[in-house]
């Protein structure tokens, strides 16, 4: 199965969420993997701390142009969309920050002047923390598109019972390569106007792609109830609350796992995991150990 | 006329709560919301929309039912998955070839490549942007549609409008409130702008976000400051990060506390300079007196206003006409 953590909003706490499940899943023995898919600003190794034993570059083709064989046509200039080559009289320029290495100018070539070579937009790096099993990508300072890499790195997840991806903020493109392919995924928020603002922006992206998806609220407490109504007014489930806790701010201030620096927190992480797994294929759920999903199952009836 | 962009690498450490109090202090300024793949500066704004324009970043492949013939020829130029032959069955085949617009990148390629001219190839809306007025001012901001791309060019159109309100009523100061990390649409709101201020925040997770942030802005060869939130969360971090700040000479402007005020201000729909007298507030006020003497200082710089042109300037989009 797996997981996507993702928010409109940055710093909602999506590593925070995505680290300490991983490292409930691994404590309970089965096979996970944490995959950092915001390679802009990765941050899940600072909490995860994992052994890199692989590491490689990732890049995206972009056009060579040989001048010897150029007849300055302008045909690879006028099938671009993104203006990353320009012809001109005698000189043919490739601007590789703008490229999007859809091929269009090699294959429009008549004289076959263009050939494409990779050129490295960010490294990916695959390790393991304890029992989990870590990927992420770090994009080159300066690259401007990011989906390219994310898709390398969702490549190089090792088969795991669950895979959990980390997404960057936002709700473009980044994002929706992240989560693309998901079985399910979870939206943080916190309960204040930013975060109510941006959640409804990450509803209708992930409606958008037909995911299906559930809300936890961080940081409860601390503002105001709107996030509560909105979800009880759309029919969108709540899948777990933290609490606005000094203590879980400050441990992750520190790169501390919340489930592993402050136990008291495990058992609200080991039912937000029963519930996720009732979304996934019915093996997942046979395998939950009963206790925590009457656990959930009690809390749902609450609310 | 100058231009500060309030950027922070990590998100939610602020910029916005800064970037509305700035606007509360700034004698006159041209208000931007540049994060417009979660634009929150309206939500303190409250603006009055004065002017609405429907934003086009590109154009999207889509397959005409009726003319296409199943060559198959457009899936195997596409290289972003896009192309598919599950669409419905028209005279000539049982299946035809279909387009998924999420995940089309708009590079055309597929069209132009169609021999049986079945491929159209359109300029899409994939957002909007608008011209407001707020007690402040006059504020640019934009919203990116749901699932579209393309977010650096609505940035560079929202800035370029920012900068055109500013020299048409004569407004010296061009606030933008960036989004997070460092990728595309953080390139297009930093470029050529004249003051960089990075909102960091004293976390592991703060500290190494800065760190690739600053590297950002000097690769742009832009000036950088740093301001502190939420700075007695972790007091070893946030000596830390003073430490980067000197080392890498990024003047530190100010230290903001860790105060509930600043989300209770948010939910009140005020900033905090307006919401409170002491406290964060105070110190917010500190740091906009570094702020705006750096901005001073520019001005009396031997360079005078010279400014770069921005990404978008760079980009001869206009230049075809197809």
């Amino acid at each position: 199965m797996r997981i996507a953590v993702a928010s409109g909003k940055g710093g909602t706490g999506k590593t925070t969420l995505a680290t300490s499940l991983a490292w409930v899943v691994a404590q309970n023995g089965r096979t996970i993997a944490y995959v950092d898919c915001d390679v802009e600003e990765p941050n899940g190794h600072l909490f995860l701390r994992p052994e890199i034993s692989e590491e490689r570059p990732i890049g995206k083709t972009i056009p060579y142009v040989d001048l010897a064989k150029c007849i300055f046509c302008d045909k690879c200039e006028e099938i671009c969309q993104f203006n990353a080559i320009a012809c001109f009289a005698k000189q043919v320029l490739v601007y590789p920050e703008l490229c999007h290495a859809c091929g269009g100018c090699r294959l429009v070539c008549p004289t076959a002047a263009i050939s494409e070579k990779l050129r490295e937009t960010g490294i990916l790096q695959v390790g393991r923390a304890g029992g989990v099993r870590f990927v992420h990508g770090i994009l080159k300072v300066g690259e401007p598109l990011s989906p390219p890499l994310i898709t390398a790195v969702k490549s190089a997840v090792p088969e795991s019972d669950l895979e959990i991806i980390d997404a960057p903020p936002g709700t473009s493109c980044p994002v929706i390569e992240s989560i693309r392919g998901s079985d399910y995924v979870l939206l943080v928020t916190e309960p204040t106007p930013f975060g109510l603002n941006d959640l409804t922006l990450a509803v209708e992206m992930v409606k958008a792609l037909k995911l299906p998806f559930g809300v936890v609220i961080n940081r409860a407490g601390v503002g105001v109830d709107n996030v509560l109504v909105y979800c009880q007014e759309n029919r969108i489930e709540i899948l777990a609350e933290i609490p606005d806790d000094r203590k879980i701010a400050e441990a992750y201030s520190s790169g501390n796992l919340i489930c592993e620096s402050l136990p008291e927190y495990r058992p609200l992480f080991e039912s937000l995991l029963a519930r996720i797994y009732l979304h996934g294929p019915t093996d997942l759920v046979g395998r939950v150990s009963t206790q925590f999903t009457q656990g959930s199952v009690e809390q749902g009836s609450k609310r | 006329m100058r231009e500060l962009v309030v950027i922070s690498g990590k998100g939610g450490t602020g910029k916005t709560s800064i970037v509305g109090a700035f606007a509360s202090l700034a004698k006159r300024t041209v208000l931007v919301d540049c994060d417009v793949d979660a634009p929150d500066l309206a939500l303190i704004m409250k603006p009055y929309t004065l002017h609405r324009e429907n934003f086009s970043g590109g154009s999207k492949a889509h397959i005409r039912r009726t003319k296409c013939t199943a060559c198959g020829t457009c899936m195997d130029v596409c290289r972003f998955g896009a192309i598919t032959n599950d669409g419905p069955a028209n005279e000539m085949v049982k299946w035809t070839y279909r387009v998924d617009p999420i995940r089309c990148e708009g590079c055309g390629v597929c069209s132009h490549f169609c021999s049986a001219g079945a491929l159209s190839f359109l300029p899409v809306t994939n957002g909007e942007w608008y011209v407001s007025s707020t007690r402040f001012g006059p504020m640019v901001h934009a919203k990116l549609g749901v699932a579209q791309e393309n977010s650096g060019k609505l940035v560079n159109v929202v800035r370029s409008e920012a900068r055109k309100i500013a020299v048409e009523e004569d407004i010296d100061l061009v606030l933008v409130d960036g989004p997070p990390g460092i990728g595309c649409p953080v390139i297009a709101s930093i470029t050529g702008a004249d003051l960089v201020l990075v909102v960091t925040e004293p976390t592991l997770s703060g500290l190494h976000d800065l760190s690739r942030v600053t590297d950002l802005t000097k690769h742009f060869g832009i000036k950088t400051m740093l301001l502190i939130n939420k700075w007695d969360l972790n007091r070893e971090i946030a000596s830390e990060l003073e430490i980067f700040g000197q080392q890498r000479n990024v003047q530190i402007v100010g230290k903001v506390t860790y105060d509930k005020a600043m989300t209770k201000a948010q939910i009140s729909e005020k900033t905090i300079v307006e919401y409170q007298k002491d406290g964060a507030a105070a110190e917010v006020k500190r740091a906009w007196r570094e702020v705006s003497t750096a901005i001073d200082d520019l001005n009396s710089s031997p360079l005078g206003d010279l400014t770069l042109p921005i990404l978008g300037k760079m980009e001869p989009a206009e230049r075809k006409t197809r």
